[in-house]
Order: structure tokens, then sequence, then C-alpha cells
């Protein structure tokens, strides 16, 4: 059994007299132990949200969540909100995109890696303040002792996010939802990031939830890829499978339209056309019709189900998927 | 002579201190030292991360701070010499494309409001009849519908408010565009139509542009040469493919090995060099070679005292390194930083093969491999380099997995091992 | 593919997209004021408001006795000062000196209103000029215009640090007890104000994108100003003027209290009734809670309209 299986998710903002707006359509994906799943998607396709929401962190006013989500068996959508306290931080921790904000900036690091210490291991004073030091030093935090007295201002920003790292792995958990963790980072921090977190699902088995909007960095840390599009799931594969054939028009063209730094200079950019607003109700029939080229009548009867129209495990929700392999298009023999 | 020349160019912001009366307690020294060369028609694109002082070098070039020292001349005139009035006038033939999309969009101008203020500015048209025929042209040329120009911009979707920011700057018939991380700001799938404009523009109407990012892919994509910042000064500067075939300076060879590419393939074979720690402040710089606090190619002499001039290696790639020849020779030994792979390790998605086919496609893969190592010996030398140091001894797994990666590199090279490896890889799917 | 078919694909999509609300040519402007409309507490305010000004419109006009006669002045001081009640007659009583209560207030809507609006203009517009300036040199002055920007702004802290109604009893000490007195010292109180508030949201606008976009289209500095950045940084001194409306007829209220207003009893102002109340407040509490109920409703629905409209132009909540 997976460790978790995401069922069916919808959340919907609004009501009470608002104007509804689904930010999640319907999403399901399992994450095993020691496997690092990504949901890639752009501003607006709900990733974020999705992530939120696994977390308990939304409010609870206007937001309705629907849909089943097992955590190692249990429901975390009924479960108390203290046990889902203690399940969150202990069994289930996040990393965010702004390690700035995440901190608390009015209180040194080494008390914050302290406090979590104290309320989830019941660990107290010297041998809490010993772990916390261990903590910075297992993120690759130089001078842990001296680091813990520090404030989050005085750390750089790729220290900030290894300190956040430090504490979402404080209680060995496991499972890890890092959303956009390296996107307010330069690429060479990011790199140093990135592989922090490989060494922790390689080393402790952690599960890793990846959300980003960056094809590359899935490229080389997810086993399993959820491409989503206005808050459905549109094509769901293996990373090669996903990579050598995509398959759903929206992530064939996101694949095309991003400059490779590999890719030889002068090759014109495919790019899709329209904006993310350009988008119908999946209900209507498939959202993305409106900036698709292969757009037939046949794609407006209704939300378009998930298929496997080329491998097995390789789910694509399009009525008209691309077939014809790219790749060998691209490059002649 | 070059259309817009860059000699010496120093920007120190002062820090200030005091209640009434300011004292100056110290410089940022944001851009220290650049002296570059954009030639007419062309594209030079400046990469560097955040804080390493582009973004300040764009704004001085259109004097939007002041330049400290140094001179920037564009055509023949020296804009850093230039009293304010003739700068006003003068900008008329520089113009930039800013970043955030909606933040340089007054949100409380319509867009032919928009559009025309830059032309009433320069006293351009004879009246607004004339200023909007101009801007529906401009506005056709960018990709817009006409109705726009009523329009304010919280009305646009990100893609379209980057082409009104572009359409402001064409308007004056500008002479050189400079683009602050003209894509970084927008979705993925909008990032491609702005870039493609961008191209569009310059081929039709010969624009020159001044490209600063931060995204390597992006640069490399539209520049035709390419400079990278480190902490104020330009470290290394080539022609697009040269940097990209052969980056000499150990930080563009860093930056280059961080950059993710969309490509488990690639990703797979493609190992990093890890920098140690953060960029210094640029208020109290290192001495010697700015890197050298990072630089896993560090000595202990030379490094920490001298800094190190932009030379020319030949075939206009200049690098500011001391020891650069000796890291390309493979001479001097790593110091510090980490080289690792790409990918981590046991990432398969492939499902698992017999026995039998394993072994088959684990030989067709270490053939192709070399073969493939052969390539890329010649297009990457840089983080063959890495490899060859003793502690970067992580090995590709040759799996069935790779063994297609491999086999499509290595086309040219070993014809035979390729159908071995294609019928290893029908066996693995069939399996 | 036949054409057929292609129009009926653009077309179907068009339906579809049909759903979307599409706006045009709405400036920021209006959309805040759709926002303001459909706000409860800008209706109630801005009801309240206007029924206050109704009133001292026509306050004069349809009261039913004349506010200083001293009509029942007898009737009153055969009470021994006893407050007379609420009766047929006189809707709200009388007062100490045997005047309609009732049109007292209705006349003295008028007066209070004149205080508050007169304050306020002169807090903002000295307050506006000096900040306008000040933002300006900050903004786009170089180091020559900072200094002077700063060496303004140390003068305003100066006065900012003055309690402010000492400033007002002040002023008033040395012009004199008058109407014209209580509305400057209640203005000038409010100078400083809208001046750090203008040249703060000047300042922050001055480093936007925008201000730079226009530096870098050759746009002059004048210009910038006066296009740019000040109608981007009105939004939060409207809503301080609202509110300081309401301060306004409160401070007016508490010098007149002070008895630094109108020297003239026989113009009724609810601030100075109010005053003149409190010498009967152990027997006559109503002669008191007329005027400052009226004082405290109007000043209510200035501060319901004013934070209102702080949501309705607040960027963030724009959509």
């Amino acid at each position: 059994m997976s460790l978790l299986t995401v069922d069916e998710l919808t959340i919907t903002f609004g009501g009470h007299g608002r104007k509804e707006s689904r930010a999640v359509d319907g999403v399901s994906f399992e994450v095993d132990q020691g496997q690092v799943v990504g949901l890639v998607g752009e501003s607006g396709c709900g990733k974020s949200v999705t992530s939120l929401a696994l977390m308990g962190l939304l409010p609870h006013k206007g937001v309705k969540i629907g849909g089943r989500a097992a955590f190692d068996g249990t429901d975390l959508f009924t479960m108390s909100p203290s046990a889902r306290r203690d399940l969150r931080g202990s069994q289930m921790a996040m990393i965010f995109q702004d390690p700035l904000s995440s901190l608390n900036p009015v209180v040194p690091v080494g008390v914050q890696v302290t406090e979590i210490l104290e309320r989830h291991r019941g660990m107290k004073g010297e041998a809490a303040r010993k772990e916390a030091a261990h903590l910075l030093d297992r993120v690759g935090i130089p001078d842990p002792t001296r680091r813990l007295k520090e404030y989050p201002h005085q750390m750089s920003g790729g220290m900030r996010q290894r300190a956040l790292i430090a504490m979402a792995v404080a209680c060995a958990p496991s499972m890890l939802i890092a959303d956009e963790p390296t996107t307010a980072l330069d690429v060479t921090i990011q790199a140093q990031i990135l592989e922090l977190l490989k060494e922790l699902v390689d080393q402790e088995g952690t599960a890793l939830l990846m959300i980003t909007h960056d094809l590359g960095v899935v490229a080389g840390l997810c086993d399993q890829v959820n491409v989503l599009y206005a808050g459905k799931v549109v094509e769901s594969a293996g990373r090669r499978e996903l990579f050598t054939h995509p398959t759903h028009p929206y992530a064939h063209g996101l694949l095309g339209s991003i400059p490779r730094l590999d890719a030889p200079r002068g090759e014109a950019l495919k790019p899709i056309r329209g904006s993310i607003n350009d988008r119908i109700a999946w209900a209507d029939g498939c959202a993305f019709a409106p900036r698709c080229d292969r757009y037939e009548l046949g794609c407006l009867t209704g939300t378009p189900p998930l298929t496997e129209p080329r491998a097995t495990g390789h789910q694509v929700r399009c009525v008209h998927p691309v077939l014809d392999d790219a790749k060998a298009e691209e490059v002649p023999a | 002579m070059s259309l817009l020349e860059l000699d010496g160019v120093k920007v120190h912001f002062p820090i200030k201190k005091g209640v009434l009366f300011d004292r100056t307690v110290g410089h940022v020294y944001a851009v220290d030292g650049i002296s570059l060369k954009v030639e007419a028609g062309q594209t030079y694109g400046l990469v560097g991360e955040s804080g390493c002082g582009k973004t300040t070098l764009g704004r001085s070039v259109l004097r939007l701070v002041d330049i400290t020292e140094g001179s920037v001349v564009l055509d023949g005139t020296d804009l850093a010499k230039l009293p304010s009035e003739e700068m006003r006038r003068f900008r008329r033939r520089l113009q930039m494309v800013f970043q955030d999309p909606l933040g340089s969009l007054n949100p409380r101008q319509n867009i032919e409001s928009i559009l025309s203020e830059g032309m009433v500015a320069h006293g351009i048209g004879k009246d607004q009849e004339e200023r909007r025929e101009k801007i529906k042209s401009i506005l056709d040329k960018v990709g817009l519908p006409s109705n726009a120009l009523a329009r304010y911009p919280h009305e646009f979707s990100g893609g379209q408010r980057q082409r009104i920011g572009i359409a402001r700057a064409l308007v004056l018939e500008p002479d050189v565009i400079i683009c602050d991380e003209p894509v970084s700001a927008l979705d993925v799938s909008v990032q491609a139509q702005v870039i493609n404009l961008l191209e569009e523009l310059q081929e039709e109407l010969g624009l020159t542009y001044l490209v600063i990012a931060h995204d390597l892919a992006v640069v490399r994509h539209i520049s035709d040469t390419i400079g990278v910042m480190y902490l104020g000064s330009l470290v290394e500067e080539a022609p697009s493919d040269a940097l990209y075939a052969e980056p000499k300076h150990p930080y563009t060879k860093a930056l280059m090995s961080a950059v993710p590419v969309p490509d488990p393939e690639v990703e797979d074979r493609r190992e990093r060099i890890l920098l140690i720690g953060d960029l210094p402040s640029p208020a109290n710089p290192p001495s010697g070679c700015r890197f050298h606090t990072r630089c896993p190619w560090a000595q202990a002499e030379r490094c920490g005292t001298e800094r190190p001039e932009l030379r020319d290696v030949g075939g206009g790639h200049r690098v500011a390194c001391h020891y650069t020849e000796e890291i390309a020779a493979g001479t001097l030994k790593r110091t510090t930083g980490e080289v690792v792979p790409a990918t981590r390790e046991g990432v398969e998605d492939v499902p698992p093969t017999l026995p039998e086919q394993a072994e088959k496609a684990e030989a067709a893969v270490g053939k192709a491999e070399q073969a493939a190592k052969a390539v890329r010996a010649d297009e990457v030398r840089a983080t063959d380099e890495a490899e060859k140091s003793p502690d970067a001894g992580t090995t590709e797994k040759a799996t069935a997995g790779t063994a297609k990666t491999d086999t499509e590199k290595a086309d040219h090279v070993g014809k035979a091992d390729v159908e071995k490896a294609d019928k290893a890889e029908k066996a693995d799917e069939a399996g | 593919m036949s054409v057929a078919t292609k129009t009926d694909k653009i077309q179907r999509l068009a339906e579809l997209a049909a759903v979307k609300e599409t706006s045009t040519g709405a400036s920021l402007w209006r959309e805040a004021f759709r926002r303001l409309k459909r706000s409860k507490m800008a209706v109630i305010g801005a009801i309240v408001i206007g029924l206050f000004i109704v009133l001292a419109i026509v306050g004069p006009y349809i009261a039913p006795f004349s506010p200083t006669a001293q009509t029942w002045r007898n009737e009153v001081f055969a009470n021994r000062g006893e407050f007379v009640g609420m009766r047929s007659e006189n809707w709200f009583g009388l007062d100490h000196l045997g005047r309609d209560m009732f049109s007292r207030m209705l006349v003295g809507a008028r007066q209070t209103l004149l205080v508050g609006v007169v304050a306020t203009m002169i807090g903002l517009i000295i307050g506006f000029v000096i900040g306008g300036l000040s933002g300006a040199f900050a903004t786009l002055g170089g180091d020559t215009g900072r200094r002077i920007d700063s060496v303004i702004m140390r003068f305003i802290d100066m006065m900012l640090a003055m309690p402010s109604l000492l400033l007002a009893v002040s002023i008033a000490a040395v012009m004199g007890q008058s109407l014209t007195t209580v509305m400057i010292a209640v203005g000038v109180v409010q100078i400083p104000v809208f001046a750090r508030l203008l040249r703060g949201s000047m300042l922050a606008q001055g480093s936007a994108d925008y201000v730079l976009a226009a530096k870098s289209l050759g746009v002059r500095k004048r210009r910038i100003v006066l296009s740019q950045i000040i109608p981007n940084s009105l939004s939060p001194v409207i809503v301080q003027a609202t509110l300081s409306l309401a301060t306004a007829i409160i401070e007016a209220a508490a010098l007149s209290y002070l008895g630094l207003g109108n020297p003239d009893p026989a113009i009724p102002e609810w601030g100075v009734m109010l005053t003149q109340a409190q010498r009967f407040f152990d027997n006559a509490p109503m002669m008191a809670v007329y005027p400052a109920v009226g004082i405290i409703i109007t000043a209510l629905g200035f501060t319901l309209l004013g934070e209102a409209m702080r949501e309705a132009l607040d960027p963030k909540l724009r959509g």
C-alpha cells in the first residue's frame, strides 16, 4: 500500500454568497515510501493548494475540500484536529518556497528547531540543543552551534532553506512535502538544496512530494510525475516515460517551449498560445482546448477521461493525444 | 566600432548613516569595473545570480543610477558625461524592458496613455491622433489587438503585459533595448511567446539587445555573446556556442552544471559541481579574485591577492582567471567543492528486466556509453575534467534506462553498438 | 478540415469562453467605486453622511422654532433650572435658557459640518503641498532633494511631537476665541498627518518599476511626479481625509468644550452645545446626550465610509 493516497481531491474556494471557484478539480495520485513524486504545473494549476490541503493548512472558512487523502491508512480529512497536529511535523512535514517568511523573524533559528524537538520528540534542554546542532550539521550548515543563536535575517537564503529543511526533518518524518523549495534561490544554491533533498530521500527513505513549475528540477529528481492543468492531472507517468514521450498536448507543448541549455542555438521555441486564463471549465470539455493546436469539436463534450494510450501506467487526459514520436521528428537521423 | 561600448564602468552605492547629516560609512560595490561591447543588430546576454550587479549595470547604461567611474559610449557619445537634460533626450535611443510586467506599467494609465508618454516627452507626433496611429501599428507588431488602447494594465494577462512593455520601448524607435529579466516573471508556457517575439522583432527591425537574466538557458537561447557576471565584475565572456561548449571560468562551469535540463537522459549523465557557501556581500567583497572564496580550484597563491583581468584566450573568449589554461589542461587539482551526479541514485521507472536481458543490455550500454563519452569529451570538456579528479568517483550506472539515452547521443559514432542497445531496449520493453 | 467545422469549433469555444466576465476600459478608480458600492459598511456610512449633509443644508429651514429665541425662558427659570424633557411641543425638550433643543440640533448640524470640512480641508491642502513637495524632492531630487526633504520632514516631526490638543489650544490662545480659530487649530493639527502620509506613499511609489520605466522613457521629472507618482499615492490620503472628518468634528467639539470655540452662544454648534450642557449634567443629562449622540453618529458615518474606502482602494483586494 502506498504511504499517501490522494483520491479525487477537490478544493473549492468561495461560497457564502461569493462566486465559487474550483482550485483543484479531482486530483488523484499516490506516493510510496522512498519515492519522489512531482506535481508540476504553472501558477493557478492547483499544485500549492493541494499541498496545503494535505498538510491541513487551508483555512476552514470559505474552503470546501472533497475526496479522500489517506496517509498510512488513515484518512487525513476526517482526522481530529489534534491528531492532525501531531501528525503534522512528526510524520508529515512541509518545506515552503520562501524560507524567510516561513521562519519566525524574532526568534533565533536554534530555538525554532528545539521547539519542534520538544513538542514532537519530548526532548529537553541540553539534549534538544545538541540534537538541533546535529540537525543543522546534517543539512550542511557549517558551524551549527554558532548558527543556532542566529536570527533568520542573519542567514543567507540558502542557509535559511537548509534551516527550514532541518526543522522539517527534525522528527524523521516519513513524508516531506516541498512546495517550490528552490524557486526563490539562485541556481548554484538550488543545486545544493536539490542535492540535500536527494540525500534525504536516498538515505532516510523519506517519501517526497515535490511541487514545482520547473521541469528541469523534475527531470533530475522525481520518480513519478503528475502534470497539472487548471486543477486536474492531465498527464501522469514515470519520469523517463514522461520526458521522452510527452503525450498530452499541454505537457508536450510545455517541453517544446522551454529553452534548453543543451539545445543548439537558433532553434526556434514552439510556444503554447494564449495564457492560463484562456481556459474553460472542465465540465464543458478539455480546459486546455482554447490553447491547444490539436483541438477538435470532440474535445468539448464533457471532461476527457484519463486513458493509457501509449503505455501502461502512463495516464493521459486527452481525446487527441500526441502519439507520433516527437523526439524522432526533432532529431533527424 | 561597436554600437554600445562600456569601459571600466563602476557603480558604487554609498552606505549612509546619520540623523540629519548623512555620513558615508562604506560602499556597496554593485558594479566594479566592467568593460564590454555590444555589436549593432546583435544580442549580448548578461547572466549572473542575484546580487551580482547585472541589473545595476543595465540601469547604469541608461543612467538610471549614477555611474561612479568609467564610460558608456553609445554610437560615439559618452553617456556618463552627458548633462541631465541631454541625457533625458538621449534616452530615446536606449530603451528598457522590465522584469515585472505589471509593476512596470502605471496602474492608473490606460494603454494609450502609457504608450504615448514617451512620445510626448520626446515630441514625437504632431497630435494625439498621429501618435495613436503609431501606437496601433506597434501594438499590431507585438501581437496585441488595437482595442487594447482604452484598457488598463490589470485587464491583461502576464504575457500581454510584457508585450505592452515591449511596445512602450518600441514606439521610440530605439537603437538598443535593454531587457532586464524579460521573461522570468512569466509562466513557463508564456515565456516562449515573449522570447520568440523579441527574436522576431530583432530580425524585423534590426534591434540591438542587451539581455540581462539569471536563467542561463534563456540567455543562451537568444544571445550571440554571453557575459557571465560574479559579484560586480565579468568573469567570462564568449560567443554563446563557445561558452556552452567550453566554459572556462570555474564559476561558469559550476553555474552551467547547476542549471537543470528538462530531460532525464541528459540529467542522468550530467554531473554537478556543487559550490560551497554563499555569495559574499558586495559591500565587503573578497580580496583578489572575487570568486576565490567559493572556487573549487582556488590556489593558495595569487587567487587571494591578485585580481585577475579579463584576458582573451583565443576565439573571442575572454576569461578572468589566473589558472584557466591549467584547469583546462587538467593539471590543476580541485581543492574544494563537490561533484555529484545530477540525478539521485537508483531513480528508475523502467520495469525490472530479466537477468539475461539485463546482462545483454549492460554489455551494449557499456559500449554505447563509451561512445557517448567520446562525443561528450569533445563537447563538454568541463564535466569530464571534473570526473577525472579522484573524489569525483561516481560512475554512471549502466542500467537499461540509460542505454537508450546514450545510444541516441552516440548515433554517429558506433552504429553497431547502437543496434545492440536498441535490441536491449526492445527486450526491456517486452519484459 | 472543412470551413464549416472550423467555424463550428471556434463558435463552440467562444460560447464556452463567453461565460467569463469581460471588462474593458475600467480604470482602477472606477473599479474601486464598484467595490465600494457593494460594501455594506460604505452604504451605511454614506447614508449617515448623506442625512447629515441634508440636515446641514435644510436644517435651519425646517427648524420649528428659532434656535436662539429663549421662548420658554420663564418656564425653565420657574423650574429653577430643571430640565424640561421631551414633549409634543419640544421634541428634544428645552435647554437651560428655554430654547428648543430640537431646533438647535437641526441648525447646529450646519456649523458642525462646516467646522469638520473646513478644518480637514486646511489640513489636507497644506499637508498635501508640503508632503507632495517633500515626496517629490525625496524621490527625484537626487542628493540635494533628499537633504531638502529631510529638513522639511524634521519640521513636520516637530509639529507631530506637539500634543495636538496643546497645539490647538496655543493657536486658539494666539488668535483669540472664534469658530475660525477652532477650524484653523484643528486643521493645523492635521497638516503633519497628511504631509507624512502623502510623502510616505510617494516614496513607496517612487521606487516602483513604472516610475523607473517613465524615467527610462525620458519623461520629465515634473511630469513623472504629477502624472505617475501622485495619482498612485492618493488612495491613502483620500481614506485619511474621510477618517479625519470624523476626528475633526470630535476635536472641534473638544476645543469648543474647553471653551475655545465660538464665544457667541447664540449660534448653535454641537460641540458648544455639549460644553454648555456640562454645567447641568447632574439634573439635565439629556441636554448633553443629544449633541453627543449627534457627534458620535456623524463621526461613525465618516469612519465607516473611510474604512470601506480603505478596503475598496487596496490594490491587494483587486479582482
